[in-house]
Parts: C-alpha cells; structure tokens; sequence
C-alpha cells in the first residue's frame, strides 16, 4: 500500500477479487481440458492393455461382461454401482461398478488366460492396472499399472517391470481356496509362504500394502470371486 | 542504446548469468535435480517456469500498490498457484506422457523458491514492464542450468538426446558404455556443483567470503 493508512476494507477487497479472479480461470481452464485429458487417459488404458498382451506374447482376448455377485456374463452394462460395506472394502473403493470387463483367451482345452482390470488406493492415489491370470486361474501371469500419484522414487516403483516381474507365476490362494497373495516387507519368508508372497518395496510399505490389498479384494467374493469359481466350474455361461 | 533501453535489457540479461538465481542464489534446486535425467522433462519444466515467472511477475507488479503488506505473500501464492494449475492442466491435455514423467514437478513449481523470490524482492517494488523481463530473464537463467544437466545426464547415461541415439550402447553393440550413475538423482547435485564452482571461478564475486558465511552463521 502506498499510504500508510490500514484500510481493512480494501484489504479484503484485494483479497476477495483475486481468489475470485483466480478460481475463475483454474475452473475454466479445468473444464475446457477435460474432454482432451479424459481421451488421453482412455488411450493410455487401452495401450496398456495391448502393451500387456504384447508381453505375453498371446492373441487379442476377447472382451466379456459379467455380472458381479453371480459371475454370469451378461449382455448388457447398465453401469448401475453398487456401495462396498466399509468392512468389505479393503481396497478403498468405496463405490463398485455391478457389471465388470474381463479380457479372456480359451484354447482348445479351455481357458488360456483372463485379464481383469483392477484398482484400488495406494498410499495418496488410486492405483489402476490389470491382472492377468493364467488358465488354472490360480498364478498370476502378469501385473501391470497404468495409473497412479505415488510418491516418485518410491511408492512410484510399482510401474517399473523390474517390481512387476516379482508377481509372474505367483499363487493366489492355497488349496484350501483361502487367498494367500501378498505383498510382504523385506524378502520374501519360508519356502512355504514363498509362491504366496512378492517382496515389498523398501520405503513403500503403505503403496505395498495398497497394491496387496486391491489384488485381494479383486479376487475375492465382491471382485472376480465369483466369475472365477464360475470358469473352474467349467461353466462357459 | 538509451539509458531505458539498457535498463530493460538489464532486467532480462543480469539473472542469466550475473545474478543467476540457482547459481548465485542457490534457489530452486530441488526441480533442478528431479527432473533433469532427460533433456525433453528439464525443457517441458523450463518452458512451464518461464511461463509461470513470466505471468506471476507481471500479474503481482500490476496490482502490487494495492496489495496490503499484512496479506501480500496470500495473494502472491494464490496468483502463482492458480497459473500453476493451469499450465499443469495444459500439460495434461496436451503433452500427456511428459506430464506423467514430471508428475509431481510442475505442480511444485509452486514452492519454487525463484517464483515467490522474485515476486517479493522484484515485482513487488518494479512497474510491470521491468517485472516481465525480470520473470522471463530469470525464467532463462533457471532454463540454460537445466537444460545443461538434462543434456550431459541423458546423454552420459543413456547414450540418447532427446530419445535420438548419439552414442550407441555397447549392449546393443555399439561402443559406448554408460555412466548409469548420471541417471540416479545425486548426479545431479554433483554437476551442479562443479557448475556453480565453475562459475564463481570465472566470477570470484560470486563467491561468498568467509567471514559472510560466520555471519550468516551467528544470525541463525
């Protein structure tokens, strides 16, 4: 101020007018950028999806809608969502789509592969990749992400292969059925726990932890659960 | 050249060597380090920095006499946060895989020390004309020093400028066997201080004598 006088009433004039001023333009040029950001996410998670099937070295799978709670393929996606009991959701989704995407490739004996689009909350953003299973859908074939806000350097290793390769030709459940995968801190322990656990990152516990639990959760009985028992069962419907 | 003019060039000239803000001052260092392991990243963030300066300068000098004392470093970080936000928004839509490589980078541009340095010590006091060229001379300063370390960094370490292959790798049998540590962060923090000694070598005023750093010591 040039004045010496403290005139608090222009002082929040100021203050109002630029926050005002501001927000304006950040909104705007937030809404403007959004259809041309939006498509560059929905490229980026299609080559995603082709860069993975190009590294297992398998054909195009075919796409296939089921239905969440029966596991049935469906027709149709209403894109209705259903909402996760808190207990439940220990991917932090908080809201579930009812009819879920799933990539599969048959053979003549069966199933070959199946790739199940999976997210969840890392340490301070949601985490989305895909899971591709192989045809006893019990070992994991490959693990990939293509979208994430962690810290760089650190929780931000997910995305390098280096850590995704720990996950090929890892368990998931025991024969039990339990569900066993997990993201483990240090080396991985006992020959017995070994094809159920991958080495955490060091300095990522909780992007570690985040990763272990969407991949739980999505195989589990509010994820692919019950498409899964479906293909073992043998049923193609 | 009239004394005005010399003025003018003063303002955008003095900050890229002279009184260059990350060799003379030290500031800004921290996006210097990060995103400077590929020549592209260390040019998509001097171009956002130059931009930002440039914008934040002028923006805080036009409305510099009515900012009270009491708020002025809440206004000044609103303004720069705001046009922050949308150079990374501009990044997103149309540069996406650089975005993702800077990721958190440009939105701390916010916390670079240059930014609000130079909106305090310069547009706060300067017209808005001087204030621009002071944004945009300093902007450059930030820029050459970066573009420097992405160059030798990417190139030392991964035999490419730009993704072009200069010198072929000797596992993809060429001859050139890389300096895999130029690739990790700490290199940076080396050939920044050679540069910096380099620099106040050549220009021993630079240098800050010893009995300026005991006082600068005992005021702490």
């Amino acid at each position: 101020m040039n004045k010496k006088e403290h005139n608090n009433l222009k002082t929040l004039a100021v203050a109002f007018l630029v926050a005002l001023v501001c927000s304006v333009i950040v909104s705007l040029s937030a809404v403007t950028l959004k259809p041309l950001q939006d498509a560059n996410r929905l490229g980026e998670k299609s080559q995603a999806l082709l860069d993975m099937v190009s590294a297992l070295g398998i054909d195009i799978p075919k796409i296939q809608l089921v239905e969440r709670t029966s596991g049935k393929t469906v027709q149709r996606d209403n894109a209705t969502t259903s909402t996760l009991e808190p207990e439940h959701d220990i991917a932090g989704l908080g809201q579930i789509e009812d009819v879920l995407t799933v990539y599969e490739l048959f053979n003549d004996s069966g199933i070959e592969m199946v790739i199940l689009p999976v997210r969840g909350a890392g340490y301070k953003s949601t985490l989305k990749g895909y899971l591709a299973l192989k045809g006893d859908l019990n070992t994991i074939a490959a693990l990939t992400f293509h979208q994430h806000d962690e810290t760089p350097g650190m929780g931000a290793l997910i995305m390098e292969k280096q850590w995704q390769e720990l996950w090929v030709g890892k368990h998931i459940a025991d024969e039990q059925g339990t569900i066993r995968i997990e993201v483990v801190k240090g080396a991985a322990s006992t020959d017995e726990n070994k094809m159920f656990e991958v080495d955490g990152i060091s300095g990522a516990t909780r992007t570690g932890k985040g990763v272990s639990n969407l991949v739980r959760f999505w195989l589990g009985p509010d994820g692919y659960g019950p498409y899964i028992q479906r293909l073992k069962s043998g049923d193609k419907s | 050249m009239t004394r005005h003019d010399k003025q003018f060039s003063g303002h955008l000239l003095k900050p890229i060597i002279a009184a260059n803000p990350i060799i003379l001052n030290v500031l800004g260092i921290c996006s210097a380090l990060a995103v400077t392991t590929s020549l592209s990243t260390a040019l998509v963030m001097s171009v956002s920095l130059i931009v930002v300066l440039g914008f934040s300068n002028t923006l805080i000098s036009i409305i510099r006499n009515h900012i009270d004392r009491s708020i002025r470093l809440i206004v000044q970080i609103t303004i720069i946060a705001s046009l922050v936000i949308v150079v990374d928004q501009i990044l997103q839509a149309y540069l996406f895989e650089t975005s993702k490589r800077l990721s958190v980078f440009v939105g701390l541009i916010v916390t670079n020390c240059i930014v609000l340095g130079r909106a305090e010590a310069f547009a706060m006091k300067n017209p808005p004309i001087p204030s621009l060229l002071d944004g945009i001379g300093n902007g450059f300063g930030y820029a050459w020093i970066l573009l420097l370390i992405g160059a030798v960094r990417e190139l030392l370490a991964s035999g490419k400028l730009l993704g072009q292959v200069l010198l072929p790798l000797e596992k993809n049998g060429g001859w050139f066997n890389p300096i895999e540590f130029l690739g990790l962060p700490p290199s940076a923090f080396f050939l920044l201080a050679l540069l910096v000694w380099l620099v106040r070598t050549i220009n021993p005023e630079q240098a800050e004598l010893a009995e300026q750093i005991e006082q600068k010591d005992k005021s702490k």
